[in-house]
């Protein structure tokens, strides 16, 4: 029996807390599209994603009507395309990101993700044509997404990977100058890459998945914020036990979503991805529920145990709100799309190194941060490489999304809009190199599994 | 199907009678009806079973919301289970 009390809370969180669902996201492998031509091959792409979401986005938008709870995005992933189109003879993949872009328009998706390649162990000539493609993919499309795995607890780093990478970055800002390096906000280096998450700019549709599948993202920071807000002065394990209630409902939403979306389609069910990931809207930021805890403003000491406790507390609630929890699952800290981090860098409080040590316990990792346009691509590696240390060493994922803004210094503002937000310049260390180090090239070793201290 | 109507909104005369017309109209039928005054404003959460109903929830939802803005109240359709897996395992 539904009381009178839990349709006004569910209701307020939706209007005045910004509940919202972030993503069905629909995963499509585009294995069986393989040919040696590279026309037929983009075509059966082409046709094999319009043909498989055809209905998602009026699915989505009648699940939100009929239950009254916001759908933000409708995505696609696909099979990672290094992998799908490696059969095709030919030095560059553009046309096959053009062809994802047109088949996500054509079905009317916000982005679709899996220009990708995992390479955390070697590359094949495909995955070596996909990162050469990238610059020119990005600056080319519109929305469609990529994303690199260089790294694994189980194989180690490549290293030769993460160099190429600092340079791929630079030149994607290069060829999308015009909107201040928006291409970079759409390319994600990974270590230990999920094959089911539903977020981008890091979707892909895993190998081990099965045709077709619905994942959901859920979100919900501002609900978590606001249940905290009645919590002044408790002790960590209320503050605790209130974020594992708030998230399982939140979840719960998420878990509806995703049932009602995969029955509609005809389509499995994936997981749900139970992250608090925020937009630039206030209220609805994680360094803001970080704040609430008692950190006067976010990166300040005591912020990482913050972290540590809400991205742990938020998968013990969700766990069970879901038959199948996957993705990225916990707390998302990107810079430009969190209100609340925004602040935190202008005010001096957050730097680079503190949400360095952050993404030790956060979801994921250094994620949408704008820095100067002439930082070198060595010390862009020497960012990757370090996350992407931390994520083989500590068996999480951890991934780099930084945009080095052409002609942008330390204290300017760029701007991207919608939920990618808006950032200042955050400063980086780079007036000491990492060339000789990223030079070096080769790959890190797998690390040991025991004698952990 | 249960349906969850809320309405919220500066009171007047004849915000129930408007709701419980359309509610009629479409042989949607009202279950329970929870309503009060807070410092003026008036709030409503109705409980209907539209089984019954031909009209799409949808098209229902429509109405309600465009005849809602007419009185100045805002009136919400939903699905029940968006509450109900909420607040139950």
């Amino acid at each position: 029996m539904i009381t009178i009390d839990d349709i006004l809370e569910t209701n307020a969180m939706i209007t005045e807390n910004k509940l919202d669902v972030r993503t069905i996201t629909m995963g499509i492998s585009l294995r069986d599209c393989a040919h040696p031509n590279i026309n037929q091959f983009c075509q059966n792409v082409y046709d094999k994603i319009t043909k498989s979401a055809e209905f998602l986005v009026k699915t989505g938008e009648d699940i939100e009507a009929e239950y009254g709870i916001p759908i933000i995005h409708k995505r696609i992933s696909v099979t990672p395309i290094s992998i799908a189109a490696d059969a095709c003879k030919t030095d560059s993949y553009v046309p096959v990101a053009e062809a994802m872009d047109r088949a996500a328009k054509a079905v009317g998706v916000n982005f679709i993700g899996g220009f990708s390649a995992l390479v955390e162990k070697g590359f094949t000539h495909g995955d070596r044509v996909l990162i050469n493609s990238i610059p020119q993919a990005l600056a080319t499309t519109d929305l469609v997404c990529s994303s690199v795995n260089l790294g694994s607890t189980k194989t180690g780093i490549n290293m030769d990977c993460v160099r190429e990478m600092g340079e791929v970055i630079k030149r994607t800002a290069e060829l999308t100058r015009d909107t201040q390096a928006l291409g970079c906000a759409k390319l994600v280096v990974f270590c230990n890459a999920p094959g089911d998450n539903p977020f981008m700019a890091g979707a892909f549709h895993g190998v081990s998945e099965a045709d077709k599948v619905v994942s959901v993202g859920v979100s919900g920071p501002g609900v978590v914020k606001h249940a905290l807000e009645g919590l002044k002065g408790a002790d960590f394990t209320e503050v605790a036990e209130t974020i594992k209630k708030t998230a399982f409902k939140i979840t719960r939403v998420g878990q509806l979503v995703a049932r009602e979306a995969s029955k509609r389609l005809g389509v499995p069910f994936g997981i749900i991805d139970l992250s608090l990931a925020p937009t630039p809207a206030v209220g609805d930021s994680v360094a803001r529920i970080i704040e609430e805890m008692g950190i006067e403003s976010c990166g300040a000491p005591g912020t990482t145990a913050a972290l540590a406790l809400l991205n742990d507390a938020v998968k013990k609630g969700g766990l069970m709100a879901s038959s199948h929890v996957g993705g990225l699952s916990g707390a998302f800290i990107p810079v430009s799309e969190d209100e609340g981090m925004i602040a935190a860098i202008k005010s001096g409080s957050l730097s680079i190194e503190k949400l360095e040590a952050m993404t030790c316990v956060c979801s994921v990792g250094l994620d949408m941060i704008a820095i100067e346009g002439d930082c070198s691509a060595a010390t862009i590696s020497g960012i990757i490489a370090d996350e992407a240390a931390i994520g083989m060493i500590n068996n999480k994922t951890t991934a780099v999304r930084v945009i080095p803004v052409p002609g942008a210094k330390v204290g300017d503002m760029v701007e991207y809009g919608g939920l990618l937000g808006y950032c200042p310049i955050v400063p980086v260390r780079n007036q000491y190199s990492s060339e000789a180090f990223i030079a070096r090239g080769g790959r890190i070793p797998a690390p040991i599994r025991s004698l952990t201290n | 199907m249960k349906l969850v109507v809320t309405v919220v909104g500066k009171d007047r005369v004849g915000i129930i009678a408007m709701v419980s017309q359309i509610l009629a109209e479409n042989n949607v039928n009202i279950l329970s009806i929870n309503q009060n005054i807070m410092d003026g404003f008036f709030n409503m959460i109705l409980i209907a079973e539209i089984s019954g109903s031909k009209i799409k929830l949808t098209d229902l939802q429509k109405t309600l919301k465009e005849r809602g803005q007419e009185i100045n109240v805002d009136i919400k359709a939903q699905h029940e289970d968006i509450f109900n897996i909420m607040h139950n395992i």
